[in-house]
């Protein structure tokens, strides 16, 4: 049974360029308590048919021609071409919200902030069931049981700011099924989430999709979600369909070159040791010519460029005035000890809040840290940076540098690429102009960009090229050590390749040491040489890749591996044995692993080079007895 | 709530100190006091009968005494010539100008400028409301550019000339009497409905002619406001549950909208207070505008001191009335501080 078919459905949008199509010619079906899924990168036109099917086109776009059958199972004798209703009609607005619902990708921005969540979640059944105020709250308060809301009688009266993430995402959740819709909607809901409360979401999506019966047609970039979400999937590039088929099928067979090139550019678990991502776009760096004058770093012979020992940051919260007591503290970082070795990659994950980014901006003196010290060798032994004068800080901010998370807000809009990269040289004096920018060329010609494009500004870039005049900027003054702050989570899986390699190929040929910030594993399970796991702003494992993925030991770390949706049928989430909640609770993990307020978050090495945190008695014969056990 | 009200209460108190020693300062910088130029007049005239007289008068007054002390005793906080009697004690100060109290001088101009100042917020945010919201759901429609144009031409005519056109309007078509706050006969006389009445209706034309600037920014800034708002995911949210337009739109981005408008409350007074001067002048509105002006000029200090301070006053209480009304209609203000992201 057809639930949804969509007929030939072709969207164009109105532009100042004139008429741009989105969506051509797309068919296809979601079948009774299926799921679907679609795939694409951003741009492919997903979201437009996600928004055609609710009638929520934007005002520019018009569908040209197709037609949106829904046959809905409440009222079978007729099907309904949503292509033809009246987007703000009333037939239309009795469908959205009530037989069709939707999630969003932001739960930080699709609630109102004004609104607490019950008035939101039960206005949709005070619209449509015509229920009263307090049924709906009844209802709502039975929605948010469903969703496993912690507490839902106090959960109806909490605006969203109040809640994380997750219980945000729930929310939305509880809100789009209130009405038990017959197909449900959902573009990239868990895109914005950590990996353990995504594969939380993802689950309640799968029991709430078997307890209401509904079809699910899930929107996404990400493959290990389809594999463990769709029953069948839909490939999506330039708004036309590439493939679709069975998920079984896509995935053992993929016949389409474009839908090949996307599964072999998503880097997963298990890649053998120097195998490469392949791009679907690869990109022409010229390294070689970059080479010639670059300076030697010297003194290879010291191992560690740097090293934090114990070092711990508060923050306090901004609440704390004339009248009210002592300022809340936030601990950020709590004795953290991590060494970066000359030459390396060191992958850092956790999920947000864990500190990791506050350990990178802590590494380049963007703030003083409370206890410990970070030291940093330049050849002639370590040198704590808290003690660096001008000069030094100077000379030590030519020799780390950092690429961020967003290639959209850092870089400023108002700079063309030439002088974003000519700026860091102006800084420290360095050059004539003329020399300046040939520097600038030759920073193009090194992250495979025209230097034809020197006079752009950056608006004229897409993500990946943004990202790329990022890690330009980033070369610019030679330095030895970059930390990247989560540098591929804002692109698409394609581009990330592209970026993960140039990354890797800069750093191999011009000796550079990375500090590569992360939250998604299989990113840093492929660029980096060493992980270091954090969870609320402690350290609690630390060791080579190939150790820490194959052969976890805390538990945290084994959550959040357990976590990661792969792209692989036969690797599949293991839902039923989920448990997010515990396991970023320090004071809920097991013996010896167990840490409380004001305990010192202890490292005991495990095996060569492989250190857990571990402050309780006897922490590491209990722990090798238990590796013994397992294996 | 009723902590965070004491707490703005309590916090006005330093405020107005500062503001009133900063008021007082500015208004002693130029050289000399209203005394010392008079005496310095009658001097150069010859009369030297007369400046004992004064001098007795800047004794009487403090003028004589150091920057601080004179602040303290005009404040009320430090024993004057005759004891404490500052503002703390009621007296409002002494007005050379008019050789009266300061008191009597302002006094039945007050509650006049306070109902015109009223009038004109409410006039403001009645009329640029339903035209900001119109403007921006139906943006670039005829509509739209036609209230963009008349709210061009409404900033852009100085308010002065709108007034006489006004003025000679509502006297040819209505039979007002042209100026003032109400018709000549009721001057003076006591409050009674027809005077009440008289006041009403000559109210109509300063309020319009004061409140048209207003007016025409309000529109321009509810309309860039709202349209921030409407495309904001939660907007799409409501309509993703099918609810209807119009109640869509007033239920969520138009209170989200509203947030700087009830936090513009306060910063509306003191302009139109200080902007009104010229119109007052013009349409001889018994306000404090031009009494204002006045006693700058001819430095009459404590009345131009008290004058500045009361707008001050009406400033601090328009922003804690729009901060508690913040408070009411926005829980990230009233819940704040604790928030989780």
């Amino acid at each position: 049974m057809t639930l949804l078919s969509l007929e030939r459905l072709t969207v164009d949008f109105d532009t100042a360029e004139g008429r741009v199509r989105a969506v051509d010619d797309v068919s296809f079906r979601v079948p009774m308590n299926r799921s679907v899924a679609l795939v694409g990168e951003s741009g492919s036109g997903k979201t437009v048919i996600s928004q055609a099917i609710m009638g929520l086109l934007p005002s520019r776009a018009r569908i040209s021609s197709g037609r949106i059958l829904l046959h809905d199972p409440l009222n079978p004798q007729v099907d309904i071409d949503i292509a033809r209703l009246d987007p703000a009609g009333a037939q239309m607005r009795n469908l959205r919200g009530n037989r069709i619902a939707m999630i969003f990708q932001e739960p930080m921005t699709s609630l109102s902030p004004l609104h607490t969540i019950g008035d939101q979640i039960g206005e949709a059944a005070q619209l449509h069931q015509g229920v009263s105020a307090a049924e709906a709250r009844e209802l709502t308060r039975t929605m948010l049981s469903l969703v496993q809301f912690p507490d839902p009688s106090r959960g109806v009266d909490a605006y969203p700011f109040e809640l994380s993430g997750g219980l945000r995402q729930r929310a939305m959740i509880a809100m789009a099924l209130i009405c038990k819709p017959a197909l449900l909607v959902a573009d990239e809901p868990t895109t914005a989430l950590d990996v353990t409360i995504q594969a939380e979401t993802l689950k309640l999506i799968r029991e709430v999709q078997q307890e209401l019966s509904m079809s699910l047609l899930m929107i996404t970039h990400d493959f290990g979600v389809v594999a463990n979400m769709a029953d069948e999937v839909v490939v999506i590039y330039h708004g036309k369909i590439m493939e679709k088929g069975s998920a079984q099928a896509l995935f053992s067979d993929p016949r389409h070159p474009y839908l090949k090139a996307l599964l072999n550019a998503v880097p997963s678990f298990g890649m053998e040791a120097g195998q490469r991502l392949v791009p679907i776009r690869p990109i022409n760096a010229n390294i070689a010519s970059f080479l010639k004058d670059r300076p030697q770093h010297r003194a290879e012979k010291t191992p560690v460029l740097l090293r934090m020992s114990n070092v711990t940051k508060r923050f306090g919260s901004r609440k704390g005035g004339l009248l009210s007591a002592q300022p809340k503290l936030f601990t950020a970082l709590d004795q953290v000890s991590l060494e970066v070795r000359r030459g390396e990659c060191l992958g850092v994950v956790g999920e947000s809040g864990s500190g990791k980014t506050t350990a990178a901006l802590a590494m380049l003196r963007t703030f003083p840290v409370d206890e410990g010290h970070i030291t940093f060798d330049k050849g002639d032994g370590p040198v704590d940076i808290a003690s660096f004068d001008r000069a030094q800080m100077l000379d030590y901010r030519r020799r780390a540098q950092l690429i961020f998370q967003d290639p959209f807000s850092s870089l400023n809009p108002r700079m063309t690429v030439n002088d974003i990269l000519m700026e860091p040289l102006t800084i420290h004096g360095i050059g004539t102009y003329p020399e300046r920018q040939k520097r600038a060329r030759e920073l193009m010609d090194l992250v495979g960009l025209n230097p034809r494009f020197l006079r752009r500004y950056p608006h004229s870039f897409s993500g990946g090229q943004r990202q790329r005049i990022g890690i330009a900027r980033a070369l610019a003054l030679n330095p030895e050590f970059i930390l990247c702050d989560e540098p591929t989570s804002a692109l698409d899986v394609s581009v990330q390749a592209q970026i993960l390699n140039l990354l890797q190929d800069l750093k191999n040929e011009l000796g550079l040491t990375y500090l590569f910030v992360s939250h998604n594993l299989a990113v840093v399970d492929y660029i980096a040489d060493r992980i270091a796991v954090m969870c609320r702003g402690r350290v609690v494992e630390i060791g080579p890749t190939h150790a820490v993925v194959t052969t976890p030991i805390h538990p945290y770390t084994k959550a959040l591996l357990s976590a990661v949706p792969e792209p692989r049928l036969d690797a599949l989430l293991d839902f039923e044995h989920l448990d997010a909640m515990r396991a970023s609770e320090p004071h809920l993990w097991p013996d010896p692993f167990r840490l409380e307020q004001g305990d010192v978050p202890e490292l005991v090495e495990i095996a060569p080079d492989h250190l857990v945190c571990a402050p309780g008695r006897n922490a590491k014969q209990t722990i090798q007895s238990l590796v013994e056990r397992a294996s | 709530m009723l902590y965070y009200t004491v707490r703005r209460l309590l916090t006005m108190i330093p405020t107005l100190l500062v503001i009133s020693l900063l008021t007082f300062f500015i208004i002693e910088l130029p050289e000399g006091d209203y005394i010392s130029n008079q005496i310095a007049v009658l001097k150069s005239s010859g009369e030297s009968a007369s400046v004992a007289k004064l001098e007795f008068l800047r004794q009487e007054f403090a003028l004589d005494r150091p920057f601080f002390e004179r602040f303290a005793i005009w404040v009320g906080l430090w024993p004057g010539p005759h004891g404490f009697d500052g503002l703390l004690q009621g007296n409002w100060g002494w007005s050379f100008e008019y050789d009266k109290p300061v008191y009597e001088v302002v006094g039945p101009t007050l509650p006049l400028t306070i109902v015109l100042n009223a009038a004109t917020i409410l006039f403001v945010y009645l009329v640029s409301f339903p035209i900001g919201i119109y403007s921006a759901t139906r943006q670039y429609s005829w509509g739209d550019y036609g209230f963009t144009f008349l709210g061009y031409v409404g900033l852009a005519t100085p308010n002065f000339l709108l007034g006489l056109v006004l003025m000679y309007l509502a006297n040819a078509w209505f039979d007002l009497s042209i100026g003032g706050l109400m018709d000549p006969e009721y001057i003076g006389e006591p409050w009674s409905v027809d005077k009440a009445l008289s006041v009403l209706s000559h109210l109509i034309v300063p309020t319009i002619v004061i409140g048209t600037s207003g007016t025409a920014a309000m529109i321009r800034r509810l309309r860039a406001n709202l349209l921030d708002e409407l495309h904001k995911q939660y907007v799409t949210t409501a309509r993703a549950k099918g609810m209807k337009e119009r109640a869509l739109l007033v239920k969520y981005p138009l209170r989200m909208a509203l947030n700087p408008f009830i936090a513009d409350i306060g910063n509306l007074i003191p302009s139109l207070v200080s902007g009104s001067v010229i119109v007052s002048v013009v349409l001889n509105l018994p306000t404090v505008g031009p009494v204002l002006l006045n006693a700058l000029q001819s430095q009459d200090q404590f009345l131009a001191a008290f004058i500045l301070l009361f707008v001050s006053v009406l400033t601090l209480v328009g922003m804690l009335v729009s901060d508690l009304l913040l408070a009411v209609l926005d829980p990230r203000i009233r819940l704040g501080g604790g928030s989780r992201s």
